[in-house]
């Protein structure tokens, strides 16, 4: 854990040391536009990777009540048997997590009633599903919310979101709603690796880095905001530079410091993305287990890797004993004088 | 490649998803510069300049309650000159027209901070 944290704090340090120093096109420019372009081919690269992978059978989780006779009423959503139940399941799956939702906990009671002994007991546990739901939500507008940065006017629905994000109306900037929740949600996210004893065992650098990663970004833009700004209206004129493949790097000598911290940190981010389990943002779309329907007694599931059948027919036989049958007087569908027709 | 058409068509809304600043900034205008019109008459403004373009909003804040919760009209800056505490006496007097000053920055970068609920917007009156 702590190492992760010391690699993120690196990251920044040599980002704020580097646009002190004056590479800040480097940590501006040069690393944005590499990070874009690792991600996307990586993401690409393990699209088709998944997609040449073939699913030899049909193994979706099963939720409930599989499709079975008229009077047992199925499970439609949790244990789909066609196309639309599998859309239907996948949306409920990627927009509302619905398996994280049925999420339970247990715990062993001493004494449980009915049990006249010690006996385990499943609660309900909406904590995880509760926190991941917010933290991608917020994360998402908070993406959306930067657009104001990458389009010139600013489109109506990103002013909407911001005059909803921040209808509290506290403090000058304006407080958005989403940058406090989705910092409550990385730090819930976080305390549940480190104070769940059973989830600390079996955290690994590649689950803490990811989460410290983005407590960093966030950090870094809420105090960009709030407590360290610098002028954005340089940030805009900087970033539509970029965004145009015309880097203007006069704006980018007069940005703070801290900006390129959070740029190279996103960068990281970026590249680091396909090649961590922070991949589940498309894998989800590629796993067998969701994205097949439960119907394995309907339709044939054809292992894609099994050799093409040598099938030797019973007329094919015929033909090739035809002559041997006849003389041992087996019974022949056709006479040796009839097929030589 | 199994189900090739789902997947390539995943793809290509994945490759649009991803470089939507790049195709959205190009979708309407240039943004190179602010194009800001400063006061004529006057060179310095209360703190310095780089302090005032990244953090006049909490001047503007700190004014306000020392304005109105703390009854401090007296505004000394680092430089030690001494500034009258008032949105409408100072800042306005020479920041006097919105639609060259405030509207170039904020409406660009869509701040819409909520100080024309209770003060007259400059260079209003006359239109």
């Amino acid at each position: 854990m702590f190492i992760s944290l010391l690699l993120v704090l690196l990251i920044g340090a040599i980002a704020w040391a580097g646009s002190t120093a004056g590479f800040s096109s480097l940590f501006g420019v040069a690393l944005p536009c590499a990070a874009v372009a690792v991600f996307i081919g990586g993401m690409i690269w393990r699209m088709v990777y998944w997609a040449r992978s073939p699913v030899p059978f049909c193994i979706p989780t099963t939720g409930g009540q599989e499709q079975s006779l008229d009077f047992i009423r199925q499970e439609k959503f949790d244990c789909p048997s066609t196309q639309g139940g599998v859309i239907v399941r996948m949306f409920l799956e990627i927009c509302l997590f619905r398996s994280l939702f049925r999420n339970t906990s247990a715990d062993v009671r001493a004494d449980m009633p009915g049990n006249n002994g010690p006996g385990t007991i499943y609660y309900s546990s909406k904590w995880l599903w509760c926190f991941a739901l917010l933290f991608h939500y917020c994360f998402l507008l908070v993406f959306l919310r930067h657009f104001r940065f990458f389009m010139e006017p600013v489109p109506c629905w990103v002013t909407w979101l911001e005059t909803v994000d921040g209808i509290m109306q506290v403090g000058t900037p304006r407080f958005f709603m989403t940058g406090g929740i989705l910092l409550a949600a990385l730090l819930f996210l976080l305390g549940r690796r480190v104070f769940n004893q059973r989830l600390r065992c079996i955290s690994l650098l590649n689950d803490y880095f990811p989460l410290w990663l983005l407590i960093g970004i966030v950090c870094t833009g809420i105090c960009l905001r709030y407590f360290d700004k610098t002028e954005i209206a340089l940030v805009k004129v900087f970033i539509m530079s970029v965004t145009q493949f015309s880097p203007d790097s006069d704006a980018a000598k007069n940005i703070a410091p801290l900006f390129f911290v959070h740029l190279t940190l996103v960068s990281t981010l970026l590249a680091y993305f396909p090649f961590s389990k922070l991949t589940h943002m498309l894998g989800v779309f590629f796993s067998p287990t969701r994205n097949l329907a439960n119907n394995s007694r309907r339709v044939r599931h054809i292992n894609p890797w099994n050799p093409p059948k040598q099938f030797f027919t019973y007329a094919e036989y015929e033909d090739t004993y035809r002559d041997a049958m006849a003389e041992a007087g087996l019974p022949l569908e056709k006479a040796p004088d009839k097929a030589a027709e | 490649m199994y189900n090739a058409k789902a997947v390539i068509t995943g793809i290509l809304i994945f490759l649009v998803l991803c470089t939507s600043p790049f195709w959205a900034s190009r979708t309407g205008k240039d943004y190179t510069k602010t194009g800001i019109v400063l006061p004529k008459d006057e060179k310095n403004c209360v703190e310095n300049r780089d302090f005032m373009r990244a953090e006049h909003m909490r001047l503007l804040n700190e004014w306000r309650d020392e304005a109105l919760r703390r009854e401090n009209r007296l505004y000394t800056a680092t430089d030690g000159r001494k500034w009258n505490i008032s949105l409408q006496n100072t800042c306005l007097k020479c920041h006097n027209n919105y639609k060259e000053f405030c509207q170039k920055c904020h409406v660009a970068n869509s701040v819409y901070p909520y100080c024309w609920t209770c003060h007259i917007i400059p260079g209003e009156k006359n239109q």
